[in-house]
């Protein structure tokens, strides 16, 4: 209901709009998720990309086909179809092969969301229901990693046939939190910092991940009450453990920067969608998390607990914010 | 950690009955809609699993190595006595709970969850302390996890977003498989230590 030259414009209201619709915060969330992702890039080579190009096809294809007709270019158009891919595929190995990341990508956005209501609706985190998916599916090419290699050379594991054993070729080695946890060898911390060990696509470069969380805050794009309170709790945890036993336990610096933590702190944990909308249920997700991840790190069967703990605090969400609903205002402090 | 910390760890997280094992779906979708009558169901189910555990331990000790073939039948007998039992007492105590619950105390009898309680405590040669932790750990797992899917079920229904297609029970099977993958992250934890 527009008119035509409007010398006085009337409309209801509200009469200013906030900048800060889905479209705008989801770009911000791509330009924070840049520098890591071309430093993925840049230590994995094109494969790398090539993963994460088929895992953003997957989920944008996917958001298209269940689309309504008429408002698939809005559904498209919002980035959040290509956010979900692109989150998913800095989680996998950057040697997966690619049929097994086109299906993460529709399982990220077909089951996670679009079966949900879509956008908005969905209790779990797309991406990582996807990459869920992936690990219980396809365990053992969800967990051979690559070392960091030539730029140019792409590994034959990639374009494996779908259902079909795949060539190992590539020069595999073990993730930092594999060589803690099964071998008790520690990784340098600068290495962990720039990102230069293996790990999966987007994890290993944590200095460029906390700029990006840091971009994301003063775009006021992100609740920083979840990083902070999932990395100070598993800091707290893993210290307490650590000075129980140096040898057997990792110390705080590698709890925080090995493995997907920062990715998963920074940029899953605070997905608006799945996480708690009260204050104080934002405090008690992120320490939920923060413990499950040390746990499930340190006495679990998996290296790796950042996707399993962000997913179980998800199913917590809706409990959390039930109970943690302020008093109205204006009522007695007791009656409830 | 001590044996029966880690019977309790284990079956209450590890294996939980409802998403590892696939036990006690029927309540488990079925009483899952709202939050309070679902706690309340899971309370039921913790008293009449220890009550089981209790029942198939004293069975196994002082009946069932006279009569080793009649184990099936008479842990089913057991079991459907001592429910019919608490649904008297409840109906007593707080008729209240039993309106809530209804239907679903008799469903708890002939409830898989029960009967495999009493069949794996016995294959696993259980004593009494470790078959009693053993049934509060599965019962409380059962709580936690019909819990959870009663939150969500409550926060996602309310919305009502989902496609027609998928609503009910298809979208109930959908969610308790997200959350069983939720659940695998649990595996392997604390059996090195």
């Amino acid at each position: 209901m527009t008119q035509k030259d409007p010398k006085l414009l009337i409309q209801p209201g509200p009469q200013l709009r906030q900048q800060m619709t889905t479209p705008v915060v989801m770009r911000d969330v791509w330009y924070a998720l840049t520098p890591a992702t071309l430093a993925g890039i840049w230590f994995f080579g094109l494969g790398a990309l090539l993963v994460l190009l088929t895992c953003i096809a997957g989920a944008v294809l996917t958001e298209w086909y269940f689309a309504p007709e008429e408002k698939r270019g809005y559904y498209i158009g919002d980035g959040s179809a290509i956010l979900t891919g692109w989150l998913l595929g800095l989680t996998l190995p950057p040697a997966l092969p690619l049929w097994m990341a086109f299906i993460g990508g529709v399982v990220a956005v077909g089951i996670g969301k679009t079966i949900w209501g879509g956008m908005g609706a969905n209790i779990f985190n797309p991406a990582l229901v996807g990459r869920a998916f992936l690990l219980a599916t396809f365990p053992i090419a969800m967990t051979t990693w690559t070392a960091p290699g030539d730029f140019f050379t792409l590994s034959s594991s990639l374009f494996a046939l779908p259902l079909m054993q795949s060539t190992v070729d590539t020069v595999t080695q073990a993730s930092p939190l594999g060589l803690m946890k099964f071998e008790q060898i520690d990784t340098p911390f600068v290495d962990l910092l720039f990102g230069n060990t293996s790990g999966s696509l987007g994890e290993t470069s944590g200095l460029l991940l906390i700029l990006g969380g840091i971009y994301l805050w003063w775009r006021r794009d992100l609740d920083w009450r979840i990083p902070v309170g999932i990395l100070g709790t598993a800091i707290i945890f893993s210290s307490i453990l650590f000075l129980v036993d140096a040898d057997k336990y990792p110390g705080p610096i590698f709890t925080t920067f090995a493995g997907g933590m920062l990715l998963g702190a920074i940029f899953m944990a605070t997905d608006p969608v799945t996480s708690p909308l009260t204050k104080k249920g934002t405090w008690i997700f992120a320490v939920g998390i923060g413990i499950l991840v040390v746990l499930i790190r340190v006495f679990g069967g998996f290296p790796e607990g950042i996707m399993y703990a962000i997913l179980l605090m998800n199913a917590a969400t809706p409990l959390i914010d039930s109970y943690t609903q302020p008093r109205v205002f204006g009522r007695e402090l007791d009656s409830k | 950690m001590g044996d029966l910390g880690w019977i309790f760890i284990s079956t209450l997280l590890i294996n939980n009955f409802v998403l590892a094992y696939f036990l006690g779906l029927c309540p488990f979708l079925g009483v899952s809609n709202k939050l309070e009558v679902s706690f309340r169901l899971g309370l039921a189910t913790i008293f009449v699993m220890v009550v089981t555990a209790l029942c198939a331990w004293i069975l196994n000790t002082y009946v069932l190595i006279y009569a080793p073939y009649l184990r099936l039948i008479s842990f089913i007998v057991v079991i459907a006595s001592v429910v019919q039992l608490i649904e008297m007492v409840i109906k007593k105590l707080s008729p209240t709970l039993f309106r809530a619950l209804g239907i679903f105390l008799p469903l708890i009898t002939t409830n898989c969850a029960i009967l495999g309680l009493a069949i794996f405590a016995t294959n696993k040669g259980y004593g009494l302390w470790e078959g009693l932790v053993y049934a509060l750990g599965a019962g409380m797992g059962f709580t936690l996890a019909i819990v959870l899917m009663a939150g969500i079920r409550q926060e996602v229904e309310g919305a009502n977003e989902m496609p027609r297609l998928i609503r009910g029970f298809a979208f109930n099977l959908i969610i308790s498989g997200i959350l069983s993958m939720a659940f695998m992250g649990f595996a392997g934890l604390f059996s090195s230590s």
